[in-house]
C-alpha cells in the first residue's frame, strides 16, 4: 500500500512516573476513517495531543506525509495540514459564526497590512474567496441564517457542526475530531455520521476519531485502534476489534 | 452665564484633554492583558520614550532649520510612533516572550525590571533634568465676560482632542475590520486553539505590543507638548494612571480603557478645580477602590471565565 498519511510508531508520553501513552502505533491513510477507542483514561487524548503538537512526546516518531513532525509547534503542524476539536467546544464565542470561519482561513489569505490599507484586487480577490468557502461550508453544516449571530448564542448541537466546518475551511488532509458525538442528541448523531463519510467521500480527508458512541464508530470506521491504560489493546476492523477478546475483557471486565 | 458655570467648563475639557491621552497609554495595557493577561509595566516608560524622541525630532528639525509647524507635528508623531513600537516590539521579544508560559508573576516582575531599565537608560542618555519641549501650537478660543473668568480652549487641547479621536478610530476599526483584528480577537479569546488553526499567534501577541506602543507615543508627544516639561521619570506617574483608568473601565476591553481614562481625567480636573491639586491622586486613587469593591471586573469589563 502507498505512503500512509500519518504514521506514528513508539509514540510515549510520561508526566513524570506517570505513563500515559505507552509504545501507542497507528497509521491512517489517505480517505480512511479510523477511529481510537477506550476506557475512560486510556490515554487516547494524550494521543491527539502528541500528533497536533500540545505535547512534545517522551519517544518516538510521527510522521505525516513523510515529514517528522513530532514535537513541532501547533501552528507549525495545522499548517501541514492537521486540524482537530477538542471534547468540550472551543468556538471563538463572542465572534460571528461568519468571522469563526474567517479567522481559520487566516493563513491563506493575503494579510499584508499594506494590502489591506489600500485594499488592492489581491486583497478583496481573497476576502472574497474566504467569503465564498465560509458561505459553502455554512450551508452543508446548516447554519446559512446564522452566520452574523454570536457563535456563543448557537445551540449545542451547531456549535459542534460550525467546529467541524471551522477545521474544514482550513483545507485539511487529517481531520482529528476528540468525541464529537458527546452531548448529541440520536439525530444529530446520525447527521454527523453521514457528515463524516461526507467528509471522506467527497472532500478527499481522512478523519481520525475519537468517539465513545460505538454505534457511530462501528458504523463509519474503516479500521479502530483499541488502546487501554496508555497501551495498544487491539486495532483492525470494525467485526475483527468487537469480537476480540481483550477488547471485551477491557470493556466488560473480568468474567 | 453665570462665572462658575465657565469656570465648569474650564475643568471639563482639561478633564477631557488629559483624559484622553490617558485613554491612549490605557489602550495598551488593555490590548496586551486581553491577549496575553499581563500588565506590561514597561508601558509608562514607552510613553515616557515616545515624548523624548519626539522632543530629539523637533530640536534636531529646528537645528537644520525647517520651522514648519505642520512638519515637525508630522515627523515627531511618524517617527516617535516608528521609534516606540520598535521598542515594543523589542520588549515582547526580549523580556517577555522567553518567559512565557510559566507562572504569571514571572513576566511581571521582568516588566518591572524592563521599566526601571528603560527609566534609567533614557536618565543616563539623556540626563536626569526637566526638557522643556516647544510649545508649536499656542493661542485658543476663549469665551465668557472680557473681566472675570472665561473659559478657553487651547488650539493644543483641539489638537488633542482630534488626534486622539483618529487614533482611537483607526485602532477600533483595525481591530473589528481587519484579518489582523480579527486573529487578534481570536487570540484574545483563544490562544491554544488560534494556534492550531494556523495562525502565528507569537505574531499577533507581538503586534498587540506595537500598536500600544504606538498609541503610547501618540499620547508621549502630545502630553509633552501639552505640559512642556519632560524627563525620565514620567513614565511611572502617567504609567499608573493609565493603568488604573484601565483597571477602572475593565481591563481587556478597549472602550473600557478610554471611558476609564476620561473619567480619571474629570475627576482629576474636578478635584484639583474645585477641591485642591495636591488630593487630585488621592480622589482619582480612592475612586478605583471604590469602583473595584462594588464591581470588581471594572465598568465595562466582563469577569474572566476560567479556562480548562
Amino acid at each position: 500500500m502507498s505512503q500512509p498519511l500519518l504514521e506514528a510508531s513508539d509514540l510515549n508520553m510520561r508526566f513524570g512516573g506517570l505513563v500515559a501513552v505507552d509504545n501507542v502505533a497507528l497509521r491512517v491513510h489517505s480517505d480512511e476513517i479510523i477511529s481510537i477507542i477506550g476506557p475512560n483514561g486510556a490515554g487516547k487524548t494524550t494521543v491527539f495531543n502528541c500528533l497536533t503538537g500540545f505535547y512534545k512526546p517522551t519517544a518516538g516518531t510521527i510522521r505525516f506525509k513523510g515529514e517528522d513532525i513530532a514535537g513541532l509547534p501547533g501552528h507549525k503542524i495545522s499548517r501541514k495540514g492537521i486540524v482537530r476539536t477538542f471534547q468540550h467546544v472551543r468556538l471563538f464565542k463572542d465572534m460571528t459564526v461568519l468571522e469563526n470561519l474567517l479567522v481559520a482561513q487566516h493563513r491563506h489569505m493575503n494579510t499584508s497590512l499594506l494590502a489591506g490599507l489600500f485594499n488592492t484586487p489581491g486583497f478583496r480577490r481573497s476576502e472574497a474567496m474566504a467569503l465564498d468557502k465560509a458561505m459553502q461550508w455554512l450551508e452543508r453544516v446548516n447554519l446559512l441564517d446564522m452566520a452574523n449571530r454570536n457563535a456563543g448564542n448557537l445551540a449545542y448541537g451547531q456549535q459542534r457542526r460550525l467546529e467541524i466546518a471551522r477545521c474544514m475551511v482550513t483545507r485539511p488532509d487529517l481531520l482529528m475530531l476528540d468525541e464529537p458525538a458527546a452531548g448529541l442528541n440520536p439525530k444529530e448523531t446520525e447527521e454527523l455520521d453521514n457528515l463524516i463519510c461526507e467528509l471522506r467521500d467527497h472532500h478527499k480527508v481522512s478523519v481520525l476519531l475519537i468517539e465513545h458512541d460505538m454505534q457511530l464508530v462501528m458504523g463509519i470506521s474503516d479500521r479502530i485502534y483499541v488502546i487501554n491504560q496508555g497501551r495498544p489493546l487491539a486495532s483492525g476492523t470494525p467485526e475483527s476489534v468487537q469480537n476480540h477478546p481483550d477488547v471485551i475483557k477491557a470493556y466488560l471486565g473480568e468474567t | 452665564m453665570p462665572e462658575s458655570a465657565y469656570y465648569f467648563i474650564q475643568q471639563l475639557l482639561n478633564g477631557l484633554t488629559v483624559g484622553s491621552t490617558y485613554a491612549l497609554i490605557a489602550i495598551g495595557y488593555s490590548l496586551v492583558y486581553g491577549i496575553i493577561g499581563m500588565i506590561n509595566f514597561a508601558h509608562g516608560e514607552i510613553y515616557m520614550i515616545g515624548s523624548y524622541v519626539a522632543f530629539i525630532v523637533m530640536a534636531g528639525l529646528a537645528m537644520i532649520g525647517i520651522d514648519s509647524v505642520t512638519l515637525m507635528l508630522l515627523g515627531a508623531f511618524l517617527v516617535s510612533i516608528i521609534i516606540t513600537s520598535t521598542y515594543g516590539w523589542s520588549i515582547e521579544r526580549i523580556a517577555y516572550r522567553p518567559l512565557r508560559g510559566g507562572n504569571r508573576l514571572i513576566p511581571l516582575i521582568s516588566a518591572i525590571g524592563m521599566s526601571i531599565f528603560l527609566q534609567n537608560y533614557v536618565r543616563l542618555a539623556q540626563g536626569s533634568k526637566d526638557i522643556a519641549m516647544p510649545s508649536l501650537i499656542t493661542g485658543g478660543w476663549t469665551i465668557g465676560p472680557a473681566d472675570g473668568f472665561s473659559a478657553t480652549l487651547s488650539y493644543m487641547q483641539v489638537l488633542i482632542f482630534v488626534v486622539t479621536f483618529i487614533s482611537m478610530t483607526a485602532l477600533t476599526l483595525f481591530i473589528s475590520r481587519s484579518r489582523m483584528g480579527r486573529a487578534c480577537r481570536a487570540c484574545a479569546e483563544d490562544q491554544g486553539m488560534t494556534n492550531l488553526l494556523g495562525i502565528n499567534t507569537n505574531g499577533i501577541i507581538a503586534l498587540t505590543f506595537v500598536l500600544g506602543a504606538a498609541l503610547a507615543a501618540v499620547a508621549g508627544v502630545l502630553l509633552g507638548m501639552y505640559y512642556g516639561v519632560i524627563n525620565p521619570y514620567i513614565g511611572f506617574m502617567a504609567g499608573l494612571k493609565a493603568f488604573t483608568a484601565a483597571v477602572l473601565g475593565g481591563i481587556g476591553s478597549i472602550p473600557g480603557a478610554v471611558l476609564g481614562g476620561l473619567i480619571l481625567g474629570i475627576t482629576e480636573a474636578f478635584t484639583a478645580g474645585y477641591f485642591s491639586t495636591e488630593y487630585k491622586d488621592v480622589v482619582a486613587f480612592s475612586l478605583l477602590v471604590l469602583i473595584l469593591l462594588f464591581k470588581p471586573t471594572g465598568l465595562l469589563g466582563k469577569p474572566e471565565v476560567e479556562k480548562v
